[in-house]
């Protein structure tokens, strides 16, 4: 045992007592129930999702009768593939280039003077409470004019412009509270604000920025409108969502299949939610002031 | 917005669609002498060949498209029915016998969220060729707008009124120019049964508003569970099946003259008539162990569900839903089995319409006012003006259009020239429904502005069934007092 | 800073620019070849439809995100090639301008266009304020503005305070990742996923019936048990989300299990941001794990907890999806957002659909206002 921890111990700090790991588990169970009601009907036909509860699937498994034609329909409609590649081509670049900017952006607001800073941090921030729908048309003109309409780069641009006020926001929080003698001895050193950001401001964000980004990605990855009205329904660029949606109806109309349609789609991000863990590891901070 | 032609057509042409029930295969409308030698009405649809110096459709696009003219071209055109749902998949075959035809290639789009889609994608300037629309005060919407192509300017009018149902055909018309062709029309003054269950039971399938009430007071007495499997829970939708009772009560309560005046805010929203006809609403909806579940059921479950409990394992809980014709697919295991294959036959179904499930129409109540039917139909309107995009919409006006879809069941067409025998059930008992209708309606929260049709309508008649039909007057004119001025 | 800074900039020099503009024209060149592959999928066709798709997928991955790295670091290079002072005013200006620039055309125009449009989109010689008064007596609109209200009281508050509870009880459980992972899964799931979720939790069937509903399963079982016990006479199913104002609370609900998730990560990256030491010294000094928790941890995390309960607030005021797919709006749930959805889609009134959008933007001002506040009394450095 480390000596931290054992100082720790006779300090009477219990690292986990029974009382928090029941709390815990008290919580998760609340938060995953719903869930997991989607999940055992997804394997249930509509009529007996409809007739009875399916937690009684769970109680009397033998005797129920399972069913894997909703996850067949779902999987086996022809442009599944194609619709899940497109996801990750939009999904990916519409995560980092707003980060990027993002990132940038929060630096120069936080540790960088000129003119007009207030002001367009304030009109940046502020926005993130416009609702999308009323950008779409005016949007949509301009697109079609630029022949941005169905194009990657159009949606791209389109999910930065909707996602950067929440972006800068976010990260300014993070970045603004960073030590500012680390960016005083990195001056003397000779860095130059680009250099300070990417070798210092940028590694130290990393919680910050991987806490965006899973943000920001599964927003991309579960959007239909905006790629409904950009993008379009065409089978070299539907999205996950527009495909799924082609099968369950936007609003859930056939919402017996959406329950496998939803397990589909769920489990990228949370592959990306679980690999973006570590970065949330304690004492980042600590020792890595100089570098 | 007036719509005086309704006043004027709806009780004259009654006579004229008695006299089109096929049988007699004549339509009356002025100018109409080439409609019984018309080529389109021959089930092997010989203007579908080529152009070698065939006959002449008629219409003057789809002759050149037919003689190969815009062979390479495409039109695109939009649609609400679910991608992977039965109705998409059937007009995508019905589509099939133009491009063969003309070498045009048609891109059908079914688009989830249509409303937002379709209404963000003309506006925006990215508006598909032909788009499908099912209320008529949406086509105003866009026309008023500037967004559509004026029919009338170029389609041979005369031969479209002479071939369509006049109802339907004066509605696609707005400040007398024609801007939609109406395609596919749907009953709704039906009510499902079980056939067996009824048998077994020993009930009549009712004719009048009182065996009706009747048959209901029977069943609570024979401790058969509940009359009705009423429901109108349909998420952003809610609502809207409450307003086809209310329109299909109304037709049978009052003169057509009402109902009009009903729907153009002549007479407020509500008219004692229309507050009767509530009355009599009430009675089916609210009266104690009529609704299966009550009012929160009413509320509370899905319109896909309503029927369920029909199909009970110990025999039918609740005994008769009035919906139309599409409900089929919903009854219980077809769910299931669609969700499999959206292609299989009705014939094939688990619960099986006609067999299993029956309909009987919708009784008469008071019987000056006869057997009116009430319906709503879908249109398609034309954004984009090219010459392959008008021989598409002159093909949809064709009984050729409807030919593929017909055969596989769960098609009504507007056309008076479709023959008799393409139909099958209920399509075919359904026509006829149609044809002996003392009056036909069209869904009038269709009609009425916005505001109200898919507005205060819908929501007043969710908060009328919370109430359990309490207060029938204060809703009624919440709805009369958002009615939108000027 | 900047007089340091450009102190240490090598002057400028003919060979230095040439190579600037040089990169530049590259990183322009490869961009530009990049988007006309992307655009015409053909270009991979030879090697069959899965690797086509694969390839094209590659160019794009690697032109979104080497794209925009290339014009920073391009633009850095420009400005660093310039004469120090040049150089020293124009550099903010690289960090800035790009974001600030994709926002002014994504949301500050059509934001623009629509406060405009609610003063001007009004009948015929009626004043600017139409539609505001038109919309502050309709009974409806007025209903919405005061569910937003209790919307806005009750989500945000519940969201962080178990957000944060479970941040900080989590940090100290042995399967941390996983516990977190099941907490976080609800954001992983679309609206129209998360709607479906909670219909089968809050279903409803009539008495007698098997309850399909989470809900109303334990609410008939428990009660069944009390009424076997005789403390009660019968127990109902009950009807959550059409009983009027349960309703709403039921759908608050569905918000709250969405958010807490994403109050969660950030407050627990937040709360490992705290150096031990300090805690540890606190309990040195005596004090309980409570104490330490809410006097030194809490404390530290202000801002955090200020910007997650901010960001709550402001997805609160526009929460549409949820409750339009479940109720419609209807039994008296509907909010603004979906006002201005109907206003815009259904009933084509563009005045009173932008009135609606000016709405929210006023209303969320003040939590802007306060939260800039409290960012800047923290310490801005530079």
């Amino acid at each position: 045992m480390t000596a931290r921890a054992e100082r720790l111990r006779s300090l009477g700090v219990v690292r986990s007592g029974w009382l928090v790991r029941i709390t815990v588990l008290l919580i998760v169970a609340v938060w995953t129930i719903p869930s997991l009601g989607l999940l055992v009907n997804s394997f249930r036909s509509s009529v007996d999702s409809s007739s009875t509860g399916w937690w009684t699937s769970l109680l009397s498994p033998i005797s129920t009768q399972w069913t894997l034609d909703n996850y067949n329909r779902v999987l086996t409609s022809g442009g599944l593939f194609d619709a899940f590649i497109n996801s990750l081509i939009v999904t990916i670049p519409a995560t980092i280039i707003p980060i990027t900017l993002a990132a940038f952006a929060a630096f120069g607001f936080a540790w960088l003077k000129f003119r007009g800073r207030s002001l367009m941090f304030g009109v940046l921030v502020g926005l993130i409470v416009v609702p999308l729908q009323l950008s779409l048309v005016p949007l949509l003109k301009i697109y079609q004019s630029t022949e941005l309409t169905g194009s990657f780069l159009g949606i791209w641009l389109a999910h930065t412009g909707f996602g950067l006020p929440l972006a800068v926001f976010l990260l300014y929080n993070f970045i603004s509270q960073l030590p500012q003698d680390i960016f005083e001895s990195a001056y003397i050193d000779g860095a130059t604000p680009f250099t300070a950001f990417t070798r210092l401001v940028l590694p130290l964000s990393v919680p910050a920025l991987a806490s965006f980004a899973i943000f920001q990605f599964l927003w991309v990855w579960n959007d239909f409108l905006v790629a409904l009205v950009f993008l379009g329904t065409s089978s070299d660029v539907a999205v996950l969502t527009i495909e799924l949606a082609s099968i369950v109806g936007s609003r859930g109309e056939a919402f017996h299949l959406l329950t496998a349609a939803a397990f589909v789609s769920m489990l990228i991000p949370l592959i990306v939610f679980l690999s973006l863990q570590r970065f949330f590891v304690r004492g980042l901070l600590a020792g890595s002031v100089k570098g | 917005m007036s719509k005086r032609w309704l006043i004027a057509t709806m009780v004259a042409f009654s006579l004229i669609v008695a006299a089109c029930g096929g049988d007699t295969g004549a339509t009356t409308t002025t100018g109409g002498t080439d409609t019984t030698e018309a080529p389109t009405t021959t089930a092997e649809g010989d203007t579908t060949t080529t152009g070698e110096g065939g006959e002449s459709t008629g219409y003057e696009h789809l002759d050149q498209a037919l003689a190969g003219d815009f062979d390479g071209s495409t039109v695109e055109i939009w649609a609400q029915w679910l991608p992977e749902s039965s109705e998409a998949a059937n007009f995508t075959h019905t589509l099939e016998p133009f491009t063969e035809a003309t070498g045009i290639t048609v891109n059908f789009q079914p688009t989830p969220d249509y409303e937002t889609a379709l209404q963000v994608a003309v506006d925006g300037g990215n508006a598909p060729d032909l788009a499908q629309i099912a209320q008529p005060g949406k086509m105003h919407q866009y026309a008023d707008a500037g967004s559509l192509v004026a029919l009338s300017d170029w389609l041979n009018t005369d031969k479209l009124a002479a071939e369509m149902v006049p109802a339907f055909y004066e509605l696609g018309t707005y400040n007398d120019t024609l801007y939609g062709v109406y395609y596919k029309a749907d009953v709704k003054s039906i009510v499902w049964y079980p056939v067996q269950g009824f048998a077994d039971a020993g009930y009549e399938v009712p004719t009048t508003w009182d065996e009706l009430v009747a048959l209901s007071d029977q069943i609570i007495a024979d401790g058969n569970g509940n009359p009705w499997c009423i429901s109108i829970e349909s998420q952003e939708a809610d609502g809207w099946v409450a307003t086809d009772w209310m329109e299909d009560i109304l037709l049978r309560t009052a003169p057509p003259e009402i109902y009009n005046q009903w729907i153009t805010h002549e007479i407020p929203f509500n008219h004692p008539e229309v507050l009767e006809a509530a009355d009599y609403m009430s009675q089916i909806w609210f009266t104690d162990d009529y609704a299966y579940g009550g009012n929160t059921y009413i509320n509370a479950t899905w319109i896909g569900e309503t029927q369920d409990p029909m199909f009970a394992e110990d025999g039918p809980q609740c005994w008769m839903q009035k919906q139309a014709a599409w409900i089929g697919g919903f009854w219980g295991a077809n769910r299931d089995a669609l969700a499999d294959d959206p292609n299989l036959p009705s014939d094939q179904w688990p619960i099986k319409p006609e067999t299993d499930v029956d309909f009987f129409y919708f009784p008469q109540i008071e019987e000056e006012f006869g057997t009116p039917v009430l319906g709503a139909a879908d249109m398609f309107v034309m954004y984009n003006d090219r010459p392959e995009v008008r021989a598409l919409l002159e093909w949809l006006a064709t009984p050729e259009a409807a030919e593929g879809w017909i055969e596989r069941g769960g098609f009504l067409s507007t056309l008076t020239t479709v023959p008799e025998d393409w139909y099958v059930y209920p399509n075919n008992q359904l026509s006829t429904m149609v044809a002996d209708a003392t009056t036909l309606g069209f869904d009038a929260s269709d009609l009425m502005p916005a505001e109200v049709g898919v507005g205060s309508f819908w929501s007043g008649m969710v908060d009328w069934v919370a109430a359990n039909g309490e207060g029938t007057e204060e809703v009624f004119q919440e709805i009369e007092d958002s009615w939108p001025t000027g | 800073m900047t007089e340091a800074v450009q102190r240490l900039n090598p002057a400028p020099s003919g060979p230095r620019i040439l190579r600037a503009l040089l990169l530049v024209g590259v990183v322009v060149a490869a961009l530009w070849v990049g988007l006309r592959v992307l655009r015409d999928p053909n270009v991979f066709s030879a090697l069959g439809p899965t690797l086509s798709k694969l390839g094209q997928a590659l160019v794009a991955i690697v032109l979104g995100v080497g794209g925009i790295w290339g014009l920073f670091y391009a633009g850095n290079v420009i400005i660093e090639s310039l004469p120090g002072r040049a150089a020293g005013i124009l550099r903010p200006y690289l960090f800035v301008i790009p974001a600030v620039a994709v926002v002014g055309l994504y949301l500050i125009y059509p934001t623009v266009g629509t406060v405009v449009e609610s003063f001007t989109d009004v009948p015929e010689g009626d004043g600017p304020l139409t539609n505001y008064g038109q919309a502050f007596t309709n009974r409806d609109v007025l209903i919405a503005l005061r569910n937003n209200a209790i919307w806005l009281l009750i989500a945000p508050a519940a969201s962080v305070v178990i957000g944060l509870v479970f941040a900080a009880l989590a940090d100290r459980v042995r399967h941390e990742a996983t516990a977190k992972s099941f907490v976080f899964m609800p954001l992983a799931v679309s609206f129209v996923g998360a709607s479906v979720i909670w219909r089968f939790m809050y279903a409803w069937k009539p008495p007698g019936q098997p309850q399909i509903g989470v809900l109303n399963a334990l609410w008939v079982g428990a009660g069944g048990v009390l009424v076997n016990l005789g403390l009660l006479e019968e127990v109902e199913p009950v009807a959550w989300l059409q009983h009027i104002p349960w309703n709403t609370l039921a759908l608050i609900a569905i918000m709250v299990w969405l958010q807490v998730g994403f109050a969660m990560v950030i407050l627990s990256a937040a709360i490992k941001g705290v150096p031990t030491e300090l805690t540890e010294a606190a309990r040195i000094d005596g004090a309980s794990e409570l104490q330490a928790f809410f006097r030194i941890t809490v404390p530290s995390i202000r801002g955090s907890i200020l910007t997650v309960y901010t960001t709550i607030s402001i997805a609160v005021l526009k929460v549409f999806d949820i409750i339009f797919v479940t109720t419609g709006g209807n039994l008296d749930t509907s909010v603004v957002a979906v006002r201005m959805y109907q206003e815009m889609f259904r009933f084509r009134n563009f005045g009173q659909a932008t009135t609606m959008a000016v709405i929210l933007l006023i209303a969320v001002l003040p939590i802007m206002i306060v939260n800039i506040r409290n960012l800047r009394r923290q310490g801005v450095g530079a």
